[in-house]
């Protein structure tokens, strides 16, 4: 039957308070969610109050700053710090968003970060995305083509480039598959608005030759059409990217081949 | 503890090789819904107060009689398709999610052919 109660672990707790901003003309609380399965304690909400003319402007610059000077135990994914490698991807003051890109300014009162919604956590802000990452492999996320390979680049049209504009932007920061309740109540068999969104980006790629095999893996009442164009996808989406679009559009192509 | 790997998983049974037949029907049956309604709602208060005789003979009528079937076609073929959308999005045992989407088809199939049969009762006199 559906489940109407929580596990036991996902019962979040008040945690510590650090305060490291005596003195401090700009002060903020940060509230991070930090939950360490292997130690067999439920999830805790820690708080850290900062100094915010001491590190920089983004959340992430806060994160750091935390995992420096307070508290090294403190746990997140990172990288490129530019919005472009989407490993900092969490939910931030209620949304899922790119730590790196979201500036401390736009949120109101305590920043509240909790890692993305509905992952696994591996430790604190890190989720496990093993599974978010083999559905993207099952989508075959390369060009795929029987005609020999030209001597130079496979030509595109104008036109046809511009098709897949608004798709190669997309980062799998899994901002978008978080946020989507489908994904959260079928995620299993649900490819989601990220992997449907790379899903379409080959589908319209003028040099991919295996359209309709693409579309035939996706022809399925769980893989494609959990979708419900909730659109909560886009509306978090950290680029600016619109997968509830794309969905859209693959579903079209599905009744297009019916005749 | 799943030893199967993550690929392996994630393919599961592979597509059902459909699912677009349901999608489209359920989109077909709203838009047909939208002037069925609205004639729905307009000959129940059109008829509001007038007495049994008037609406049989309302009810003789071919186009009424068309539209009242095909209104409750669409009524009962949409509830049938939404309604199996939630079962599936919520229930995540199977066999109550089986049980349960057989009962909601014989329902509405059932529910359906009453309100049908009751209709071109009225409409041939019988």
């Amino acid at each position: 039957m559906a489940e109407f109660t929580l596990p036991k672990n996902s019962k979040v707790q008040a945690g510590k308070t650090l305060r490291a901003a005596t003195g401090a003309r700009r002060s903020r609380e940060f509230r991070l969610y930090r939950y360490d399965p292997d130690s067999g304690q439920n999830p805790r909400l820690d708080t850290y109050e900062i100094d915010l003319d001491r590190c920089g402007p983004m959340v992430l610059d806060a994160l750091i700053y935390i995992k420096n000077e307070l508290d090294p135990t403190v746990t997140f994914r990172r990288s490129c710090r530019e919005g472009i490698c989407g490993s900092c991807a969490m939910n931030i003051d209620g949304t899922n968003t790119l730590a790196c890109t979201k500036a401390i300014e736009d949120v109101g009162g305590a920043v509240k970060i909790y890692p993305l919604p509905h992952m696994p956590v591996v430790k604190d802000l890190v989720p496990d995305l093993t599974h978010f990452y083999a559905q993207y492999a099952s989508i075959r996320p390369w060009l795929q083509a029987e005609t020999a390979a030209p001597d130079r680049e496979r030509l595109q049209s104008k036109e046809d480039r511009a098709r897949l504009d608004g798709l190669y932007e997309c980062i799998l920061c899994a901002s978008c598959s978080a946020a989507c309740p489908s994904y959260w109540w079928n995620g299993d068999r649900y490819l989601g608005p990220a992997i449907l969104l790379q899903a379409y980006r080959w589908i319209v790629d003028s040099r991919d030759e295996n359209t309709g095999e693409r579309l035939d893996m996706l022809e399925d009442p769980f893989r494609l059409y959990r979708c419900h164009t909730i659109m909560n996808c886009t509306k978090t989406c950290p680029k600016g990217l619109n997968p509830g679009k794309a969905i859209g559009e693959i579903k079209k192509l599905m009744v297009e081949r019916q005749g | 503890m799943n030893l199967r790997s993550s690929l392996g998983i994630v393919r599961g049974l592979g597509s059902a090789k459909n699912g677009t037949h349901h999608w489209w029907m359920q989109r077909l049956t709203a838009v047909a819904l939208v002037p069925l309604a609205i004639w729905l709602v307009f000959a129940i208060v059109c008829l509001s107060g007038a007495d049994y005789a008037t609406a049989v003979q309302w009810f003789r009528s071919p186009v009424n009689a068309a539209l009242m079937v095909a209104a409750l076609f669409a009524i009962f073929y949409h509830a049938q398709l939404g309604v199996q959308v939630v079962f599936e999005d919520y229930i995540h045992t199977e066999w109550v999610k089986v049980t349960a989407q057989i009962a909601l088809k014989f329902a509405c199939i059932l529910l359906g052919l009453v309100a049908a049969i009751a209709a071109l009762k009225v409409t041939f006199g019988a």
